[in-house]
Parts: C-alpha cells; sequence; structure tokens
C-alpha cells in the first residue's frame, strides 16, 4: 500500500478472536470477531467502517484503540506499536479519543461536567489549574454546549440525548488528539440531532486535522461525512473504496444489497418490492471456509466460493473487493501490465 | 376554510386518506392521553384527530419522545397505572369503541379487530411456548376455531405470507433470529386478520437487510389482505417503503398529515419540512440542515404553536394555537402560515 508512508495509523492483518468456553472449562471455539483486517488511515483523513451489528465493527474499534489485544497482527500508531506491550498505552490513549454509541453509558453519572473534561486534563498532566478550566470551557464552546457556564456545573442525566454525546465529543478532543474513533456515535440519536452532532464531528475534524474512523451501520450519513468506506461483513472487510466510487459502483453483492436495502424518503418505494437478499449474517463461532457472504449471494459461484475466501482484488486505485466475480478482471490486469512492462 | 369535495366517490381509493370521513374504517376524535407523574401530568397524546381509510396505511411519524407509542397504547386501550386522562372517541367501522367497558373492548376489538405489534416485540414472545402456540392463541381464545388443528392452520397459512419456513412453528422463540421473532410477532397480530394493526417501530431494532426484508412482507400482506395499518416510525425514509398517508406528531400533538406523495415531494408544516431536511439521502446530494433546540416539555407545554420557539417563520400569531387547516389538496396542517395559504387559496 503506497499511503503507508505518510500514515497515521497502520492496521494489518488484525485478527481479535475470544475464546467460547462452556462451564467455564470446556473450550468450544474462537468467536472471531475480527478476523484478518487491514487499512491505513492518513493524518487527517475521515473514513467510515460500515456493516451491520454483530461483523465486528466494535471489537476492531476496541482494537484500534488499544483496548484489546489482537491475537494475530500489528496497529501502528505514528510509528509506534500499540498492540502487545502495554508501554506505550498511556500515551496512545492521550492521542486518540473515542466516542461510544450510548453517550449516557459513556458518562459517568455522578460527575459533573466540568468533573468529566477535568479528569482528562489533571491524568495527562496538565497541572495549572486555570489552565484547565481554559481548555475546558474551549472545549464546550467547541461542541456548542453555551452559555459555557449553564452546563459546567450540570450532570450527565440533566442533559439530551445530543447534548451528552457533545460532551463525549469535548471529552474525545479535549487532550487534541490526532485520532477520533466514533463508534456508532449517533445511532441512538433522532434524525436532525444526528446531523447536528455529525457536522460538529466534521468540524472538528477539517479545523484540527483530526483523523476520523466513523463506525456505523447507517451508510446513507456515510457520504456525508467520510471519503473514504470500508464495507464489513462477517468480520472482514469486503469492500473498500472513495465514497463516491463506492456508491457509483458498489461491486461486492453485499455492499450492493446495502444499498438496495436503504430506502430515500420517496412515496414511490411503496410501490414496489425490494430485492434483497434473505437470511442472515454468519455465525462468528467457527465459521466453515469459504466467503462468508456466500450462503446468501444471488451471483455466487458453486464449486468456488464456498470453498475459498476471496482475497482482496484491485478494480481501481484504492477501490479493493473480496469477491470472486472480479477474479478474472484482476487476472486481465496482471497480464496487461506484464505486457506493459515487458 | 375546510374544502373537502364529499363526492368524490369516484377516486374514493386515492382521496379517502386525506380529507373525508366517507369511507374512513379508522376515526379519532380528539384523543387524550395523559401520565401521572411526580412533578404533573404528563400530557403524551394531546388532542388527536385523524381518520384512515380501509386498505390505507398511515405512517405516524415524528421524533422520540413525542408520543407515537402512547397514541398506539391509547388506541388500543393498553395502558400503564399511572393514568392521568384517557378520553377522545376512536370510531371503528362507525362505532364509538371508547364507549365500551373495559371487559366488552376486550372480547370484541383488542386483537379480534385491532392489533397492535409493540415495540421489540420480539423481545416479547413468550419464551417457554412454542411459536405456533403463540401465534393459535388469540384464535382459541376467542374461539374462532372449531379446534387446535384449525388454529394450526390458519397460523400455517399466515407464516407462508410472512415467509417463516414451517419448522419454524414448534419452535421455541429464542432459537429464532431477531428478524425471524418479528414476523412471529407480526404473525400473532395478523392471524385474527383485524380491521386495524397498529405496527409500533416494527424494524427499527433490526439489520438493514432484515429490515428490508420485513418492510418487504408488510407489503406483501398489505396487497394481499388488503390490510389497514398505522405504521408508527421515527424513521421517515422508512416509512416511506409503506406509507399511503403521513401524519407528523410533534410534542403530543399531531401537526401535520397529508397523502404519502403530497407529503414527500413538499411537507407543509415548517417542523415537517425541517424535518426531511435532516434526513439523509443516498441517491440525492442535498444539504442537511438540523433543527435548534428541543422540543418543549410535555409536563408544561408552551400555550400557543409548540414548535414556535424553534421556528424560524415564527410570529405574532403563533402565540396563539394554531388550528389544523385543510388546503384543497387534502393536506392538513398545524400552523398559522398554512391556515394563511388557504385563505389565499380561497379568495
Ligand atoms: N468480549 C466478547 N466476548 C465474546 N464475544 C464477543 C465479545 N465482544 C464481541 N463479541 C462477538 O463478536 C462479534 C462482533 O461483535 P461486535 O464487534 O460488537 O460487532 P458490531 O460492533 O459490528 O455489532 C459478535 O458475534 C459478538 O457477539
Ligand atoms: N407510563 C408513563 N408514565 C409517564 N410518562 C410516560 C409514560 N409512558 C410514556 N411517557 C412519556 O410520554 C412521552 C411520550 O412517550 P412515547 O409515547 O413513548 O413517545 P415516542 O413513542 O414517540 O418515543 C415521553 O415524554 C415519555 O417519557
Ligand atoms: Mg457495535
Ligand atoms: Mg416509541
Amino acid at each position: 500500500m503506497p499511503e503507508k508512508a505518510d500514515a497515521l495509523l497502520t492496521v494489518e492483518n488484525v485478527h481479535t478472536w475470544f475464546e467460547l468456553r462452556r462451564f467455564g472449562f470446556l473450550r468450544v471455539g474462537f468467536v472471531r470477531a475480527v478476523d484478518g483486517v487491514s487499512f491505513s488511515l492518513k493524518h487527517g483523513e475521515a473514513v467510515a467502517v460500515v456493516g451491520e451489528s454483530g461483523c465486528g465493527k466494535s471489537t476492531l474499534a476496541k482494537t484500534v484503540l488499544g483496548l484489546y489485544r489482537p491475537t494475530q497482527g500489528t496497529v501502528v500508531f505514528d510509528g509506534q506499536r500499540i498492540d502487545g506491550e502495554t508501554g506505550n498505552l498511556k500515551k496512545y490513549h492521550s492521542q486518540v479519543g473515542y466516542v461510544q454509541q450510548d453517550p449516557y453509558g459513556a458518562l459517568p453519572p455522578f460527575m459533573t461536567i466540568y468533573r468529566i473534561l477535568d479528569e482528562p486534563l489533571r491524568i495527562n498532566g496538565v497541572r495549572k489549574r486555570a489552565e484547565r478550566e481554559k481548555r475546558i470551557k474551549e472545549a464546550l464552546s467547541e461542541v456548542k454546549l453555551t452559555p459555557v457556564e449553564d452546563f459546567l456545573y450540570k450532570y450527565p442525566h440533566m442533559l439530551s440525548g445530543g447534548q451528552q454525546q457533545r460532551v463525549v465529543l469535548a471529552r474525545a478532543k479535549i487532550l487534541e488528539p490526532k485520532l477520533i474513533v466514533a463508534d456508532e456515535p449517533v445511532s441512538m440519536l433522532d434524525a436532525s440531532v444526528r446531523v447536528e452532532i455529525l457536522q460538529l464531528l466534521q468540524r472538528l475534524q477539517r479545523s484540527y486535522n483530526l483523523a476520523v474512523i466513523y463506525i456505523t451501520h447507517d451508510l446513507s450519513t456515510v457520504r456525508y461525512f467520510s471519503e473514504r468506506i470500508f464495507v464489513m461483513y462477517g468480520a472482514k472487510i469486503i469492500e473498500e473504496a472513495p465514497t463516491a466510487t463506492l456508491l457509483e459502483n458498489p461491486s461486492h453483492p453485499y455492499t450492493q444489497a446495502l444499498l438496495t436495502a436503504i430506502s430515500d424518503p420517496d412515496a414511490k418505494n411503496a410501490d414496489h418490492i425490494k430485492e434483497v437478499p434473505p437470511g442472515e449474517p454468519p455465525s462468528l463461532l467457527n465459521p466453515p471456509p469459504g466467503c462468508r457472504f456466500c450462503p446468501r449471494c444471488g451471483q455466487a459461484i458453486a464449486g468456488l466460493c464456498e470453498k475459498e475466501m476471496p482475497p482482496a482484488f484491485e478494480l481501481a486505485p484504492g477501490h479493493r473487493v473480496s469477491c470472486w466475480l472480479y477474479r478474472q478482471a484482476a487476472v486481465k490486469e496482471k497480464e496487461e501490465e506484464k505486457e506493459k512492462a515487458g | 376554510m375546510m374544502a373537502v369535495n364529499a363526492n368524490s366517490n369516484a377516486n374514493a381509493k386515492t382521496n379517502a386518506g386525506a380529507g373525508t370521513d366517507a369511507y374512513a374504517i379508522f376515526r379519532l376524535e380528539n384523543l387524550q392521553l395523559y401520565f401521572n407523574t411526580r412533578i404533573g401530568p404528563v400530557q403524551a397524546v394531546d388532542g388527536v384527530s385523524f381518520s384512515l381509510a380501509s386498505g390505507r396505511t398511515l405512517a405516524l411519524v415524528g421524533e422520540s419522545g413525542c408520543g407515537k407509542s402512547s397514541l398506539g397504547r391509547a388506541i388500543l386501550r393498553l395502558l400503564p397505572r399511572n393514568v392521568h386522562t384517557y378520553k377522545g372517541s376512536i370510531f371503528l367501522n362507525g362505532t364509538d369503541v371508547m364507549t365500551y367497558s373495559n371487559e366488552r373492548f376486550r372480547r370484541q376489538v383488542r386483537w379480534v379487530r385491532m392489533a397492535l405489534v409493540p415495540q421489540a416485540a420480539m423481545n416479547a414472545l413468550n419464551p417457554v411456548v412454542k411459536v405456533e402456540d403463540q401465534v393459535a392463541e388469540p384464535l382459541l381464545v376467542h374461539q374462532r376455531v372449531k379446534n387446535k388443528a384449525e388454529a394450526y392452520s390458519r397460523a400455517y397459512e399466515i407464516f407462508k405470507v410472512l415467509g417463516l419456513p414451517q419448522d419454524f412453528l414448534n419452535r421455541y422463540a429464542f432459537e429464532l433470529s431477531g428478524g425471524m421473532r418479528q414476523r412471529a410477532a407480526i404473525a400473532m397480530a395478523l392471524v385474527m386478520h383485524p380491521e386495524l394493526i397498529v405496527l409500533d417501530e416494527p424494524t427499527s431494532a433490526l439489520d438493514l437487510l432484515t429490515q428490508s426484508n420485513i418492510m418487504n412482507v408488510l407489503k406483501k400482506v398489505k396487497w394481499e389482505f388488503k390490510s389497514t395499518f398505522i405504521l408508527i416510525t421515527h424513521d421517515i425514509a422508512t416509512a416511506s417503503e409503506l406509507a399511503d398517508d403521513v401524519a407528523v406528531m410533534y410534542a403530543g400533538q399531531l401537526v401535520e398529515k397529508a397523502d404519502a406523495r403530497l407529503f414527500y415531494d413538499d411537507p407543509l408544516h415548517p417542523y415537517s419540512r425541517k424535518l426531511m431536511a435532516s434526513v439523509p439521502t443516498l441517491r440525492k446530494d442535498k444539504k442537511l440542515e438540523f433543527i435548534p433546540g428541543q422540543p418543549p416539555s410535555l409536563i408544561n407545554p408552551p400555550k400557543g404553536c409548540r414548535f414556535a420557539d424553534r421556528c424560524e417563520l415564527r410570529h405574532e400569531r403563533c402565540a396563539a394555537e394554531p388550528p389544523m387547516v385543510t388546503l384543497p389538496d387534502g393536506r392538513q396542517a398545524k400552523c398559522w402560515l398554512v391556515e394563511q395559504k388557504a385563505r389565499e387559496q380561497h379568495a
């Protein structure tokens, strides 16, 4: 991958498996929550990870944040490995922000907003009280919780869901991180509040050259807020592309299905049935070999797709898809390259 | 002010939903449901009126907390203990079922003539009773079948339409996926072929593809059985998959009701317009907007228009409560600007 040179974050072949035991000791197997994921992220880049629930998004987020140790593979942030030794983790955590789905669950209920924002500053050695207070007020006004004085001494439960999520955002950015991982930050909010929070996140991203990993199951918000999209299914990234490319030319049958399934607000939708694949996502406990979408796929190639896991084929620069349907395209391209070289 | 052509016999099917009651199977009049709380009564449903024609689906949309689920429960008289006020009229094919005693309502109306698929229904199935017994139960309880065998065969029929494999019938709920459980919950509501089915957020907790599959199933049911639905949802985009009419709720009140085709093209009420502007679209580019501020408290709602303090178009008249006004095309909205528009169109 050529973009590696200026990469802020490089995730390579990461597997995060959870061991499942019955009665506490009988090993049943592994839940392969993340099963071979690679990508990299530039400084200031906004990407989205899209996929349905249970596909491994949160586990990937926590692995990237150093909260889970990958079973295999590496995570490199700013030239430092953060997947193994715990030594660098404290410094790392001061450089990444984390925004979770449920803002109320993420905020300690018995702390005032002031204390919630004060704590990371104190832990990370901002000694002067006046300096901390200044930064807390700046952070609050940046997330539009103004007048600041109205919010400083409130408790989380006194705020609406949207306001709570803005406090979480303020906390995520108060240490001036280089990366924010936002795991379904707006899924529990109403449409109108969603837009407000996402626009806020985007403003922070642009004005501080922050890299953002926006994790969501909602593809329709993604086009407004990210430059590149990774589509996850069954613990793997099955397609990645620049946002516009992915929306215009979705190539994996699963991506195509997702796009079909999304409704734009339009009364004509009521007139016809949508062609969407039946069935459910695969179990990640001891999954069978082969493409994980195969059992639901209308275009599966018998004898191949159910047996062998497809590798990523590059359809265009930055547009990769893990699907056997593209094997010829890939082969042909390689031949052309050889001809050029020879 | 109300311009409704009562003789629209020919296009009753297409127009009936909007203004006229002539073909209404279902009509609410000034329905109120308040709850007692420590700090005063919560006016969750505050004077809601609308009518719905047979075979049509009304999508009831609005942000969380605006009273949608409360309205659904008020219709089915499924009330919590802390009811403060419960009044108004609920006409079902001409009879006001509000006048029925609780006992009569339970025997003759709930599940029989009107059914509810509650929010998160898929998690409410009984874990120790087989799915087929749960679906067949209302038939047996209300003595609509001669014996168990007949009840099961009726359950099978519904299962087929809902795309539930037959062998799921003698399983337990926990053995099924979320999507399949939700279908089973819908089957329970459908099996009596009620005149009205209220679906409260039927797909909200489900994944996108499953959600799409369930919407397909509901469409097929609607076409095959000519069912009349009230679809409660906070998701305007998904609502368009099923809606013939749309009603928008804000702070316990209805603020707009219109034919879906008119609504999705051009919402009338300033709140509806903002709400629509906040919905991201996949296929079209648009500038997303949000509504600053928050809905008012339902314990002490403002006297005038409840949306006024968040509305960019507010003016002096908004201090008084606006009436629900009907435009010649049948669209209704509770807004002084629409009232003015209606007067201009008549002049
Ligand atoms: N701590 C854990 N122990 C065991 N299994 C887990 C754990 N966390 C997640 N999983 C499983 O891993 C899979 C992926 O979960 P998750 O990463 O939460 O997905 P998503 O965020 O996309 O919904 C699921 O099957 C989930 O049940
Ligand atoms: N049993 C109850 N007691 C007190 N307040 C309630 C009760 N049920 C609902 N509410 C309140 O009524 C309002 C409307 O709630 P609900 O009907 O659930 O809205 P929606 O379904 O639109 O999200 C909310 O303010 C909610 O907190
Ligand atoms: Mg998750
Ligand atoms: Mg509700």
